[in-house]
């Protein structure tokens, strides 16, 4: 395949930035969208040119690190994947592809297309855990849990934390992120006991680091790799109306 | 230099840890506060250990290069965690727990460390349990289990096909909540370059946070290196990109043995290998060879025809298939340990029964489960696992069997630890894939989850007080100190020979060309002959890398290629040690084979006599090691002949 890259780039967090466009040839369809972007590096440092940057890592779609925005949509134009998991057989030949990091106010550029998202983990901070230490825990199968909620509590425990939903909303909201931390909690018998003082804490930190309101467009659903469900959101409303009254 | 003592307490084997626990030594929490820990990883072992001492009270530094805690790899695992729980009453023990591991491990693990390993695996599950990990449930809300590969019991527990996700979510969010309280402090995007020793005790680290480039000291009473283990040395693997041998091949350089480098986990089910662009191989679980079936064409001119794409599996009738490991070992069939099913397929593809474009893949294929459970048993069981193959093979798996093939997934050897998880440096401990310490040389499908939160959570937080007891008179240190002074300097002259050489060729070229060179001789067959062959061609490849790497950008700024050709400097290293060890085991053990030594039926020939000891492996000067063996005793386990048919 002969594509077009057209990637921004971007020296610092303090720097401007601009696309800068780049042909490449000869690409596998059957290579991922990551090992496109190496065999593009691998050129530019023949070329004695700067290598682009990006945050990667696992490449199995499961650590959450790969955070790129690709023809106007985070991750890319396949459903429920990371961009480590998109493979060039979803592009045609001679296309032109528009690279670009996540956009968000609570995410700044680093370097080209590598950005900070350390604001998740300072939400995650504020209450996305049960507060138990370690030893004297109670015999595992003394807390029974249905097998429907343990799912539901799976399906929004597999969020990632890539950030994806914040890139797609126009708002920069973390409403998908923190309602599906708050969700698997209050889905749990672990987690009634600290429900209250979860959400609002974690609420009043999403909305302390510029992260917008959700006006229910559902964007972050639809990009999320890992599909996580919106109706999280609305339980974390609910548990946060149930805290802030009572 | 340094002894192998393995500080394996006094008294019967049960008895052995409960009795440790007993009689170690303590810190008083006042104490507690003016001792620092540093800890380097934040995968399960790293985050859990984290967590557990901020939670006692100690002062705890935390260091991981991604950009989260949350990231490491820990996180890929997606079968399970075993434990003994004995949920499904089929009889499993502790004991039966202890002795799979120790068999699992071809009798090359010490007895004591493995045995406390299942002794507090329940543990683990009554912990993560209390955390909130969504583990899957029984329709009662009771805990479910599946089986695994070397086990005739079911103790294995899962949340999906991404248990490793959810536990270690379940560590960062007891990590995230003592970082919150203030007795952790994290420093993400940093890489450990080296370990600062002062008087000989490990009491700090150099470290590089790669957004700025700079280079930064940090003193801690004790160290624990937790960077998991050393598999990207083949290039290719089911590691993350970013995994790297770098602190331990640091700490081996100051004296910390490396142990029993040779022995390296080959997992039999991944998706094959399909281009020289690739940059990762990809791990399908473990867990679906309970449901899949895995086979080859029994005629060879189907298994050519089907390579031809002139064939489709589907069309190969039941009679003209293989299930080879069903016909070679029906005791166990298709759950027999990892390295026995690796083998056997490298046989069948060796000996021309290989599928897919490169001939190198075997099916796995469930068609039989689906028609007896339905297909949406399969979807809820690992649904997925079948997604992650359809995006990246574009085959739907519910419709034609998979192909798979074997890679490099898991290194049993790491750094020599005592029964404390100390390593050969007073002060500084190895924790999780990053020690040598349970699995011999084979580890078991659902261990390493329960090895790295062990390590972690039960065992180095009791362990590491030990030591700490004795050092609450030592004042913190300045790291203006002459001895952090001069590690920086080395660290700072290594980082300038780099970017000094100003090659022609990119790290990357040079990681593949070692990846190939360690799979052809050091892979799943290995002689005296291909060893010694690796050896010659790694040293000249490292020769050619210090003349010739090209490293773009600048040393102070944010510098991908230089953070690479730093890590690959180490694997160049590693790679001959990992051929040494290799050449010097004149035998057949676990993922370790070397083809002089195998029985008629092509199985592993160990012999006990001459190789029943740990390697470990002291650095003398580049490419030079002197060899130390501890022997392994067998008080409770009569060492026997690993069987599986």
């Amino acid at each position: 395949m002969k594509l077009t890259l057209r990637i921004w780039r971007q020296k610092d967090a303090k720097s401007a930035g601009r696309f800068v466009t780049y042909p490449i040839d000869n690409i596998s369809p059957n290579c991922s969208f990551l090992e496109m972007l190496d065999i593009l590096n691998e050129e530019l440092i023949g070329k004695n040119e700067d290598p682009v940057v990006f945050d990667h890592d696992c490449r199995e779609g499961i650590c959450g690190m790969c955070s790129l925005y690709i023809n106007g949509r985070p991750h890319g134009p396949d459903d429920a994947v990371t961009a480590c998991q998109l493979h060039m057989r979803k592009f045609r030949d001679g296309d032109t592809i528009i690279i670009e990091p996540w956009r968000a106010r609570p995410f700044p550029v680093i370097k080209d297309l590598m950005v900070d998202r350390s604001a998740f983990d300072k939400i995650i901070q504020e209450g996305g855990y049960v507060s138990v230490n370690t030893g004297g825990a109670a015999e595992a199968n003394n807390i029974l849990v249905g097998k429907e909620f343990a799912e539901l509590a799976m399906d929004a425990a597999a969020c990632i934390g890539c950030g994806a939903c914040v890139a797609a909303c126009k708002n920069a909201s973390a409403m998908l992120f923190v309602s599906a931390k708050i969700s698997q909690f209050a889905l749990l018998p672990q987690g009634q006991v600290e429900a209250k003082q979860r959400v609002k804490k974690m609420v009043k930190m999403m909305d302390e680091l510029g992260f917008g309101n959700c006006t229910n467009t559902y964007a972050c659903e639809a990009e999320c790799p890992k599909l996580i469900s919106r109706s999280n959101i609305a339980r974390m409303n609910r548990e946060f109306l149930c805290a802030k009254v009572s | 230099m340094a002894e192998l003592n393995s500080k394996i307490p006094k008294g019967p084997l049960a008895k052995k840890w409960s009795q440790y626990k007993d009689h170690q030594n303590l810190v008083n929490p006042s104490n507690k506060r003016k001792l620092d820990i540093i800890i380097v990883g934040t995968g399960l072992a790293g985050s859990a250990a984290a967590a557990s001492l901020g939670e006692m009270g100690f002062n705890v530094k935390i260091f991981c290069y991604q950009d989260s805690p949350r990231r490491a790899h820990s996180i890929a695992a997606q079968g399970g965690i075993n434990a003994a729980k004995n949920y499904p009453n089929d009889g499993d023990s502790i004991y039966r727990l202890f002795y799979d591991t120790i068999k699992g491990g071809d009798y090359r693990a010490r007895e004591a460390n493995v045995y406390r390993l299942a002794e507090v695996s329940n543990s683990i599950i009554d912990q993560c349990v209390a955390q909130g990990v969504p583990f899957a449930r029984e329709y009662g809300g009771s805990l479910e289990n599946r089986s695994f590969g070397g086990a005739q019991v079911s103790r294995t527990f899962f949340a999906r096909g991404q248990t490793g996700q959810q536990l270690l979510l379940g560590a960062y969010g007891a990590l995230s909540r003592q970082i919150k309280l203030g007795t952790v402090k994290l420093y993400e995007r940093h890489e450990m370059m080296d370990v600062v020793l002062v008087d000989g005790k490990a009491r700090g680290i150099i470290a590089r946070n790669l957004i700025t480039g700079k280079l930064e000291r940090h003193f801690g009473h004790a160290v624990v290196i937790a960077t998991g283990g050393y598999g990207n040395v083949f290039y290719l693997s089911t590691n993350a990109m970013g995994s790297n041998t770098s602190a331990i091949w640091q700490i081996f350089k100051k004296g910390a043995f490396f142990a029993n480098p040779c022995f390296t986990q080959i997992h039999p089910t991944c998706i094959p290998v399909h281009g020289d662009y690739q940059s990762k191989l990809t791990l399908m679980s473990e867990s679906l060879r309970n449901d899949g079936r895995i086979w080859v064409p029994k005629n060879k001119e189907d298994a050519e025809a089907q390579r031809h794409g002139k064939l489709k599996a589907n069309d190969i009738p039941e009679e003209n298939r293989d299930y080879f490991l069903e016909r070679r070992y029906p005791a166990f069939g298709n759950l027999v340990p990892r390295d026995v099913a690796s083998r056997a397929a490298k046989e069948r593809c060796d000996a021309g029964y290989g599928v897919g474009e490169t001939g190198l893949a075997v099916f796995l294929d469930f068609r039989e489960s689906i028609g007896r459970l339905g297909k949406h048993v399969i979807e809820e069981r690992y649904g997925n696992l079948f997604q992650m193959y359809e995006k990246i093979v574009d085959e739907n798996p519910y419709e034609n069997p998979m192909m798979i093939y074997p890679a490099v997934h898991y290194t049993m050897g790491g750094t020599w630890v005592d029964y404390e998880l100390q390593t050969t440096v007073t002060g500084l401990f190895a924790a999780g894939e990053a020690n040598f310490s349970d699995h011999g040389a084979n580890r078991l499908g659902a261990s390493a989850l329960m090895q790295g939160l062990a390590d972690g959570y039960f065992v180095l937080p009791y362990t590491i007080q030990n030591y700490l007891a004795g050092e609450i008179r030592v004042a913190r240190m300045s790291t203006d100190r002459a001895e952090f002074a001069e590690a920086e300097a080395g660290v700072q002259e290594r980082l300038d020979k780099l970017m000094s050489v100003k090659g022609t060729r990119s790290v990357d070229q040079f990681h593949k060309e070692l990846g190939r060179i360690m799979w052809e001789n050091v892979g799943m067959g290995r002689t005296e002959a291909s060893l010694k062959n690796a050896i010659e061609l790694i040293r000249r490849l490292r020769a050619e890398f210090w003349k010739d790497v090209k490293i773009p950008g600048a040393m102070n700024e944010l510098n991908v290629e230089l953070e690479k050709a730093n890590r690959v400097a180490d694997f160049l290293e590693l790679g001959e040690l990992l051929a040494h060890d290799a050449l010097n085991r004149n035998e057949s053990c676990g993922g370790h084979f070397r083809e002089e030594y195998q029985t008629e039926e092509g199985e592993c020939r160990r012999n006990d006599e001459d190789y029943k000891y740990v390697a470990a492996w002291e650095y003398l000067s580049e490419g030079e090691f002197k060899l130390h063996k501890e022997d392994l005793v067998y008080e409770e386990i009569e060492v026997k002949q690993r069987v599986y048919k």
